[in-house]
This record gives C-alpha cells, sequence and structure tokens, in this order.
C-alpha cells in the first residue's frame, strides 16, 4: 500500500485479465475519436492498439477496432460505457483467441543493405503475405500482414537484415463465415 | 420561404419550445448576440449571477427541486471553464442541465483568440454529451437534442457551444420532434420473468432489506409514490442514500435511516446482515460499500437501476432489472398484488424475527449526541431548525461537510425533491448558489442553506443575487471555525495535526450580510436559538445566521476504516476499543 492514510479504500484481489477485442461503430463527426479515446483514458483501461476509418460514407459511419486488455468486469464496464456515447451505434466483443474470428495487422518495413541480405528479408516475411512496394538498389519496403506477435518477432529478426524503420497499424477484426458482427 | 431567423432568436425560438422559464447566467464578450435578443422573449426570465459556478449550482438546485431541467448560459473562455466545477458535480450526481456557452468566432477558433478555450474538450469528460455548432442550419437540430439528452435516460448536464458568427447569421427554424419513444439509451431491459424472480426471492427472504436513492428522485414523485406502495405492502425495511432522502417519509417506522459512512447503526447492519438486498435507484457508491469484499456477505442482491453501466460495476448482483425506477416499480406492484395478496400479514412471521433484530439495533440511538447548556451542538441546532420548520414545505440545501452529514441525519424529509446536497464530488459551496435556484423555482416556499462557514465563503458573492431578485433564503451557518469534516480526519487518522483546516481570519458574518443588504443574526448560547431561528424564519428576505456551534464536535456514528458496516465507531467513548490502527486508515 503506497499510501496508507488514504481516504478511499484499497483494491480489492483482482480477477484476471485478458485481451479482447473491441469494435465500435460510431458516427463519423467531429471528436468522436476523442470521445472515445478519452472514455479509455479517463476511466483508467488500457489501449493496446486502435484502428479507425469510416466504412460507411452514405450513412457516415466509421469502425474502430481496439484491442484493450482487463478483467472481464472492466471488458463489460468499457462496452456499456461505449453504449452510453451518444454517437455511438453498436459495440462488439471477442476474445483475442476466438477462433470465429480474424484479425490482422499490417506494417511497413524499410530494409537498407546489400542485395544479399534484401533477399534474405524478403524470403523471411514470405509466410506473412509480403508484398515488396518499393525497391531500389539498396533498399526496399516490404508490406506484411500477420499478428501482432507475429509482427513482433518480425521486427526483432529482421534487425540484423537492414531494418531501419517499421509503421505498423492497429488491428482489424472481421467474423469468419456468413455471421457478422452484432 | 419560410421565415429566416439569426443564431440567437433560434436560441431563444428553441428555449420557448422545450417550455424553459429561467435561465441562469452572466454576460459577455461571445454571448453578446445572445443577450440583445433576449428583450423580445418576456416568457423567459434571466437570472444574473455573481460567478458562473453559481449559475450551474443555481440551475442544478432549480433542476432537482422543480425536475425541469436547468439553463445556464455562460460566455467563451473563463465563462465556460468557470461553469466546469458545476457540470461535473451534475454529471456525477446525474442532474439533467443544458449549458449553451458562447465561442470565438468559427473562423478564429484554434487561434489562441482572446477569451478562447477548447470548451467542448475541456467538457467533454463532464457533461453526457457536447456540441460545437459549425453551422447555423444545425442549431435548432441540436439545441432540441441537446435537451433530449440532458433529460432522458440517466439525467445529466450537456453543453451546446455556439461561435459568435453562428449567433448572428440566419436560417430557419425547426421544431422539436414529437417523439413517443424516448432515446435509444433509456430502453427497459427487464422482462416479466425478472419480476417473478425478484417476488419469488422477496417471498422466500428472512432478512429483507430495501436501499434506494436518487434514482427514485429523478424518476418523479410516481416514482416515489410506487416505492412507498411498494415498501408499505412488502412490510420490509427500507434505508436510503444521502441522494435518496424524501422518497420515502423520513419519520416512518420502517424507514431506518440513512445508511453509508455516516448512516445509523440500524441501517449498516440491516444491510450487512440481511439475506436479500434491493437496490431501488442507487450506485454502490463507495461512500456506502465500505470494505467491498466484506459488503453485504450474505445477501441475494437485486439492482433496478436505468444505467446498464451500474450494474455490477462495483457490486456483482445475482438480478438486475435495467429501466426506470417508476415504471419498474409499478410493474412490480402490479404482480405483486395480483400474486401475494395480503403479503404484509401473511409475511409478518417470516420477518418478525428480523424486525426484533433491527430493534435491538435501533436502541443503541446511533444519533444520539451528548447536549449541553453551555455551548450549541450543531446536532441540536439541525433538531431545532428541523422541529421549527418541519410545519412548512421546507426545501433544504447544504454545503459539503460535517454540516452536510448532520443535516442528513438529523432534518427529516417526508416529501421527494425538497432536499439538494452535492453528493458525488461533493462540491463546496453548492449550497448557496443551489438555494438561489430552489427559490427561484419555488418563490413561495422556505428554502434552507444548511451551511458550514468555510464552505459558505466559497460562494457568497452570490447572496448578492438573492438581493436582486429578492429571493428570502436562509443561510444556516454551522459555525465552528474549522473545515469540520477535513478537522474531524485530522484528529482520527493524522495524530490531531490541524494542517490548515483552521479558519484563522473568518468575517463578521453580520456586518456581511448587511453589506449585501440583507438581514444576519447570530446565536451563541443555546437558550436563544430557538428564538433566532424563528426570527430567521418570520423574516421576509434572504437571512445569513451565523449559527456559533462547539467546535470539537465530530460526525458519528462512522463506519471506520477498513471496517465493514457491522462495526462502526458510534461516538468519541467508543473510539479506545475501535481505534483506527494501520491498514486500516487506508479506508476512511
Amino acid at each position: 500500500m503506497a499510501n496508507p492514510k488514504s481516504a478511499y479504500s484499497v483494491p480489492t484481489k483482482k480477477e484476471k485479465s485478458d485481451t479482447h477485442i473491441i469494435v465500435v461503430w460510431v458516427d463519423n463527426e467531429a471528436g468522436v475519436l476523442a470521445r472515445v479515446v478519452g472514455l479509455f483514458s479517463g476511466r483508467g483501461y488500457n489501449i493496446e492498439s486502435l484502428a479507425v476509418a469510416e466504412v460507411d460514407a452514405k450513412k457516415n459511419i466509421s469502425r474502430i477496432t481496439i484491442v484493450t486488455t482487463g478483467t472481464p468486469q472492466v471488458i463489460d464496464q468499457i462496452k456499456l460505457q461505449l453504449k452510453k456515447l451518444v454517437p455511438v451505434h453498436k459495440v462488439a466483443d471477442f476474445k483475442r483467441d476466438d477462433k470465429g474470428v480474424i484479425f490482422k495487422e499490417m506494417a511497413l518495413f524499410k530494409i537498407v543493405g546489400n542485395s544479399s541480405k534484401i533477399k534474405k528479408a524478403i524470403s523471411a516475411c514470405k509466410k506473412y503475405d509480403a508484398v515488396i512496394l518499393d525497391k531500389t538498389k539498396k533498399s526496399n519496403v516490404i508490406q506484411i500482414t500477420a499478428l501482432r506477435r507475429e509482427i513482433d518477432k518480425m521486427a526483432k529478426n529482421l534487425k540484423k537484415l537492414g531494418l531501419v524503420s517499421v509503421s505498423r497499424t492497429g488491428a482489424v477484426a472481421m467474423t469468419r463465415g456468413e455471421k457478422i458482427f452484432n | 420561404m419560410s421565415k429566416l431567423y439569426s443564431g440567437a432568436e433560434i436560441v431563444f425560438k428553441c428555449l420557448e419550445d422545450q417550455e424553459v422559464e429561467h435561465i441562469f447566467g452572466y454576460p459577455g464578450g461571445a454571448v453578446l448576440p445572445i443577450y440583445d435578443e433576449l428583450k423580445n422573449h418576456s416568457s423567459i426570465k434571466h437570472i444574473l449571477v455573481r460567478h458562473e459556478q453559481g449559475a450551474g449550482h443555481a440551475a442544478e438546485g432549480y433542476a432537482r427541486s422543480s425536475g425541469k431541467p436547468g439553463v445556464v448560459l455562460v460566455t467563451s473562455g473563463p465563462g465556460a471553464t468557470n461553469v466546469v466545477t458545476a457540470l461535473t458535480d451534475a454529471y456525477m450526481d446525474s442532474v439533467p442541465l443544458v449549458c449553451i456557452s458562447g465561442q470565438v468566432p468559427t473562423h478564429l477558433i484554434g487561434t489562441d483568440a482572446f477569451q478562447e478555450c477548447d470548451t467542448t474538450g475541456i467538457t467533454r469528460p463532464c457533461t453526457k454529451h457536447n456540441w460545437l455548432v459549425k453551422d447555423i442550419k444545425d442549431l435548432s437540430k441540436i439545441i432540441h437534442e441537446a435537451f433530449k439528452v440532458a433529460t432522458t435516460g440517466r439525467p445529466g448536464p450537456v453543453l451546446v457551444d455556439i461561435p459568435k458568427d453562428i449567433q448572428f447569421a440566419k436560417a430557419t427554424y425547426s421544431k422539436p420532434k414529437i417523439e413517443k419513444k424516448l432515446n435509444g439509451k433509456s430502453k427497459n431491459y427487464y422482462s416479466q420473468k425478472d419480476i417473478d424472480n425478484l417476488i419469488h426471492l422477496i417471498n422466500k427472504s428472512k432478512k429483507p432489506i430495501i436501499y434506494s436513492g436518487g434514482g427514485v428522485i429523478n424518476s418523479g414523485p410516481e416514482a416515489s409514490e410506487a416505492l412507498r406502495e411498494f415498501v408499505q405492502s412488502t412490510g420490509f425495511p427500507i434505508t436510503s442514500t444521502l441522494q435518496g432522502l424524501g422518497a420515502y417519509p423520513g419519520d416512518d417506522n420502517q424507514f431506518l435511516g440513512m445508511l453509508g459512512m455516516h448512516g445509523t447503526y440500524e441501517a449498516n447492519n440491516a444491510m450487512h446482515d440481511c439475506d436479500l438486498l434491493i437496490n431501488i435507484g442507487a450506485r454502490f457508491d463507495d461512500r456506502i460499500t465500505g470494505k467491498i469484499d466484506e459488503f453485504s456477505p450474505k445477501s441475494k442482491k437485486v439492482h433496478i437501476d436505468i444505467d446498464p453501466s451500474s450494474i455490477n460495476k462495483i457490486i456483482k448482483v445475482d438480478l438486475a432489472l435495467v429501466g426506470d425506477v417508476k415504471e419498474v416499480l409499478k410493474s412490480i406492484n402490479k404482480t405483486f398484488k395480483k400474486k401475494n395478496h395480503d403479503f404484509k400479514k401473511s409475511n409478518k412471521q417470516n420477518i418478525s424475527n428480523w424486525w426484533e433484530q433491527i430493534q435491538k439495533w435501533r436502541t443503541k440511538n446511533s444519533l444520539h449526541f451528548k447536549n449541553s447548556d453551555e455551548t450549541i451542538k450543531p446536532q441540536h441546532a439541525v433538531q431545532r431548525l428541523y422541529e421549527l420548520t418541519k410545519n412548512n414545505d421546507v426545501f433544504i440545501t447544504t454545503e459539503v461537510g460535517q454540516h452536510q452529514m448532520w443535516a442528513a441525519q438529523h432534518y427529516k424529509f417526508n416529501k421527494p425533491n425538497r432536499w439538494m446536497t452535492s453528493g458525488g464530488l461533493g462540491t463546496m459551496g453548492y449550497g448557496l448558489p443551489a438555494a438561489v435556484g430552489v427559490q427561484i423555482a419555488h418563490p413561495k416556499k422556505l428554502v434552507i442553506d444548511i451551511a458550514g462557514e468555510a464552505s459558505v465563503l466559497m460562494t457568497m458573492q452570490e447572496m448578492s443575487t438573492a438581493v436582486q431578485y429578492n429571493l428570502p433564503i436562509k443561510i444556516f451557518i454551522l459555525n465552528n471555525q474549522y473545515m469540520g469534516m477535513v478537522r474531524q480526519w485530522q484528529e482520527l487518522l493524522h495524530e490531531k495535526n490541524y494542517s490548515e483546516s483552521y479558519s484563522e481570519a473568518l468575517p463578521d458574518f453580520i456586518k456581511l450580510a448587511e453589506a449585501y443588504g440583507c438581514k444576519g443574526i447570530i446565536a451563541e448560547k443555546p437558550d436563544e436559538l430557538d428564538e433566532k431561528i424563528n426570527e430567521m424564519v418570520q423574516f421576509d428576505g434572504p437571512v445569513i445566521f451565523d449559527c456559533r456551534v462547539d467546535p470539537n464536535e465530530n460526525c458519528f456514528p462512522m463506519i471506520p476504516s477498513g471496517k465493514p458496516h457491522n462495526q462502526m465507531i458510534l461516538g468519541p467513548s467508543d473510539k479506545d476499543e475501535n481505534k483506527i490502527t494501520g491498514k486500516g486508515k487506508a479506508l476512511v
């Protein structure tokens, strides 16, 4: 206990935390992302990654995908608090290990080095749908799509092959089969 | 082509269509077009406050005593930042407010213009929703929507930020849409099956308790009626949170008094030992629950609340009925009558041991204090105030601190909307401006702010408002020269190191009253108290009453730090055996 003379109760025993992916459909209007993100920071919830873009230009709807960790009680609160925001239409949530859901992140790697290193780098990326976006004698920009931990691993492994710059997105998610989130 | 109106005109047309009669505000550069338009709308009366925080609290007092939304009008920059405390207070206590703020012209937004601030950014976490109006065509729709968001579902404050050029720009006006359905955020989520389950639990219970809160007040007078019917027909004991006082008559035998940190011994013990806890419109606040792990360990818990996010937030419950308290209670009462005819009588045997136990707790007389002939005890002052005013239909507001708890313990409320206090945020300085708002809503009623001398000085300037509008509010100050609650905690937790909690240079409240143009009364001895209180009540005009009370009195009973409900400190003599030590100090 940091401060035994506080005016508030001490935290009680914690439940186990899980990683969840929260998908939120919102009106694409000024400040809406600040409302969602502000809710997370204001209530002390954690954001591991975030992806947001308009998905329906006609209805003006954006889809926000947030990866977060929390106890079941916290995850419940996140969903219920999000639903209270006026521009929020719908909230879906699933666990990261849910087999019925695909989620992907994208990363761009810039490799600078001799051709043999670049070749090795490209071949290492192959299993993650590697696409060469830019190519010079001394450099390559490779795009891969994969899971977070796979990208983490690649970024680590590519260091020795001349990786100089990494840019990555947050996770996006979609259900398998005919089912959609609701 | 329909008629074009200026933004300022549209603001007032919206307010008229929303049946607004009073707005609380303070003018400034960025709202001048709206103030200019005021003269053309005689059905709307503007109350000029002395500080924007006062406008916010006055609107809260107005809203809580009348059930209508309070409307605030402030300028950009400092006008908006000054109202933030009141917005946060309203957000915590679920009070419907609509705040309209001026903003610098659209083309200057983001340039650090004079009196510019990011008002929607600053107020985002302390409003239900807010809007920056960027296009005059949206203005009427947004203001109508603002009223809807503020007043439906769990009520709360909203803010509409209107740049000065929008106030001049012209557009057509659209009336509010008449909707049968409340907004999508306030649906009822319970079924007949849930109600049947509840009635099953009620029938089985041998040690039930009902714990009601501010949600019952917010749901309107019919909700209080339904609550009374429910309590009467079950014969169950009921306790109330600070905000819920008045929903059930305070002098009824089934009422156990307030619960929580400074609640009664019987209410807290009943919460701890019960086998069925029915929470109606309360939110398991940390001042209520004490230690979460040991909160009401043996009970089945039922929670009725309009806000789905309140369910299982703090305390896991066995049965949740999400919906408007009024509707839920009405459905429960209906089913209950059908299924459990004459329940109170037939169930009497079932819970008679429980009532016996409660009577035993009651004999502890936990609100007892040692009275004195020499000095006025603050509890005694509140009791006398109650006895001498209870036959009027009184509206009480308070500031925050010991006096607030004594008022809650010793003043008894029989009707909803008669008790306005800052519970969630605990805003010192709330009571005086709130009393201004209450008196505006109820010009003929007796409105008393039970205050502390430290709190009331935070918003004392609003006496000037009271004098300007002939508002006969009574400021009843329990003056102990200390920030009493701070001093109490320092005594109990910090070895009587009264760091900065003594007010060295208090004003002479009599002279202060006279300076504001109202009446000052001072009472120093117990034997003059009644006479002075009567003088205050009978005076037709605002009064500042300086009631000099015992500076060393502490507020008891009290759930000490880190203890569950069944281990209360009853009074100063009880302290030794129950001393707060070590880990417990964290939990006051």
